[in-house]
């Protein structure tokens, strides 16, 4: 079977199975929420220190609410042991590993996507005029924090203390990601909003280093 | 596309295998073949190292030292070797939170099967749970998970089928459909591997027996040989 159909075939499983249960888009909706809002109440910003502050809270919710969504993307398959019957179904390691990765983009974005307005309103920032630009910038990191965090998912998934193993593997390694994330969506909110393209492409060669190296190490990932 | 694995035989060999876990030594310095055809019951108490070597035939552990072989697939890829095997573990491979019919068929899809429905529908029939097609696999019974895993495992018509404690959690009459279901997948031609620490109907077609005790091979009725010495040394279940 071609890696595209096998990938569909999983992605299809975990996107029913969240449809079904709805646990991680909840919970890190809820999550995030929470952050925006603790930190909106704590600041109180004005309109100027909104513009100063908001990107990197909102990276910062958008970060700690993928933490919390991609630990159990493989977490739940020790339940019944399913990741072994994954792992002897006739499909190439990069299929299972990138069907959890597409699973957990397509939730991530969601939850941000809900989130977006919200943060808007709180932080009293404009964010229509530079919508398309804005979703660019959340789509290159989103996909960095979640190819990696899938990767060090499955790392952590055979691990005892998976819960707290994640986030100390995966912050320091995303802090690149994070400060470039927050320099493009920075430069976005400004009085005169621009795609930094300095950041941009970071923020594509950060994607494209992580993924290809998700490639090269999926068997040992994957396999015992 | 599938082709049916059953008529392509497939069967294992153990070069000097070893396998440690930490300070646990599970399997040592084993050496075992098992011919395509052959329906061998893997006897030992707990720790043996039946899981592990059925692991290893699944590829699913890596030997630590030695090699697992698969003879008939020798220069084959793994994924095709893997289309081949089939297997019921210790846990159910099974999604509770699917429904019996949506296990069978994700994997009959990742198996890429033909006509998937129509295996399912029959694999749901001959583990006699059509009724629950629709039900979650967390609303089931133990023995009635333990069917739907290993109508999971043939759902594929495996040549080589690894069963590690298969009859655990079926009653009386579910042990006399396992029995049925492994005669008739032996007869088609299928090579079983079967773990047990107990005597029951299931091991009623067995061709040969094989003893591990401390990860180390203590004795094989050989092919051909009579395994009803081995396996008369396995307590009675119950």
């Amino acid at each position: 079977m071609g890696t595209g159909r096998a990938v569909a075939i999983l992605l299809g499983k975990e996107l029913r199975g969240e449809l079904r249960s709805r646990e991680l888009l909840n919970t890190t909706l809820i999550f995030a929420l929470i952050v925006v809002v603790i930190f909106s109440f704590a600041f109180d910003p004005t309109a100027a220190e909104a513009r100063r502050f908001a990107p990197g809270l909102l990276w910062i919710a958008f970060l700690f609410a993928g933490t919390l969504m991609l630990n159990p993307s493989f977490a739940r398959e020790q339940a019944n042991d399913t990741l072994q019957a994954l792992r002897m179904a006739p499909i190439s390691p990069f299929a299972l590993l990138l069907g959890k990765i597409l699973a957990n983009f397509v939730f991530l974005l969601t939850a941000e996507l809900v989130l977006l307005p919200v943060f808007a309103v709180l932080y009293n920032v404009t964010i229509l005029p530079v919508i398309g630009r804005l979703l660019l910038v959340i789509v290159l990191g989103t996909f960095g924090v979640v190819v990696t965090g899938t990767v060090f998912a499955a790392l952590a998934s055979q691990a005892r203390m998976r819960e707290l193993l994640l986030p100390l593997l995966l912050l320091p390694v995303l802090a690149p990601l994070l400060i470039a994330s927050v320099e493009a969506t920075a430069a976005l909110l400004n009085d005169e909003p621009a795609l930094d393209p300095t950041w941009t492409v970071f923020l594509v060669a950060f994607d494209v280093v992580f993924f290809t190296a998700s490639w090269l190490l999926c068997e040992h990932l994957i396999e015992e | 596309m599938e082709s049916d694995p059953t008529t392509q035989r497939l069967g294992v060999a153990f070069h000097n295998v070893g396998k440690r876990y930490g300070s646990l030594v599970a399997l040592r310095d084993v050496t075992l073949a098992i011919g395509a055809g052959e329906f061998v019951a893997l006897l030992g108490p707990n720790g043996a190292g039946k899981s592990t070597l059925l692991k290893m035939a699944a590829l699913l552990v890596q030997p630590g030292s030695g090699k697992v072989e698969f003879p008939e697939r020798a220069r084959a890829a793994r994924e095709a070797i893997k289309r081949g095997i089939g297997m019921v573990a210790h846990s159910t491979m099974l999604y509770d939170e699917m429904s019996a019919a949506e296990n069978l068929l994700f994997f009959a899809r990742l198996y890429d099967l033909d006509r998937p429905e129509q295996r399912v529908a029959a694999a749901l029939e001959a583990c006699g749970l059509p009724d629950r097609a629709g039900d979650l696999v967390r609303t089931f019974s133990r023995g009635m998970r333990q069917r739907l895993a290993i109508a999971r495992a043939l759902i594929h018509s495996p040549a080589l089928l690894l069963l590690d404690e298969p009859a655990a959690g079926l009653d009386r009459q579910g042990i006399a459909w396992l029995a049925e279901t492994l005669a008739e997948r032996h007869r088609r031609g299928c090579t079983i591997l079967m773990s047990t620490h107990s005597r029951n109907d299931s091991i009623g077609c067995v061709t040969r027996a094989v003893l591990l005790s401390g990860g180390r091979l203590q004795a094989d009725s050989g092919t051909g040989g009579d395994p009803r010495q081995l396996l008369a040394a396995v307590p009675v279940e119950g």
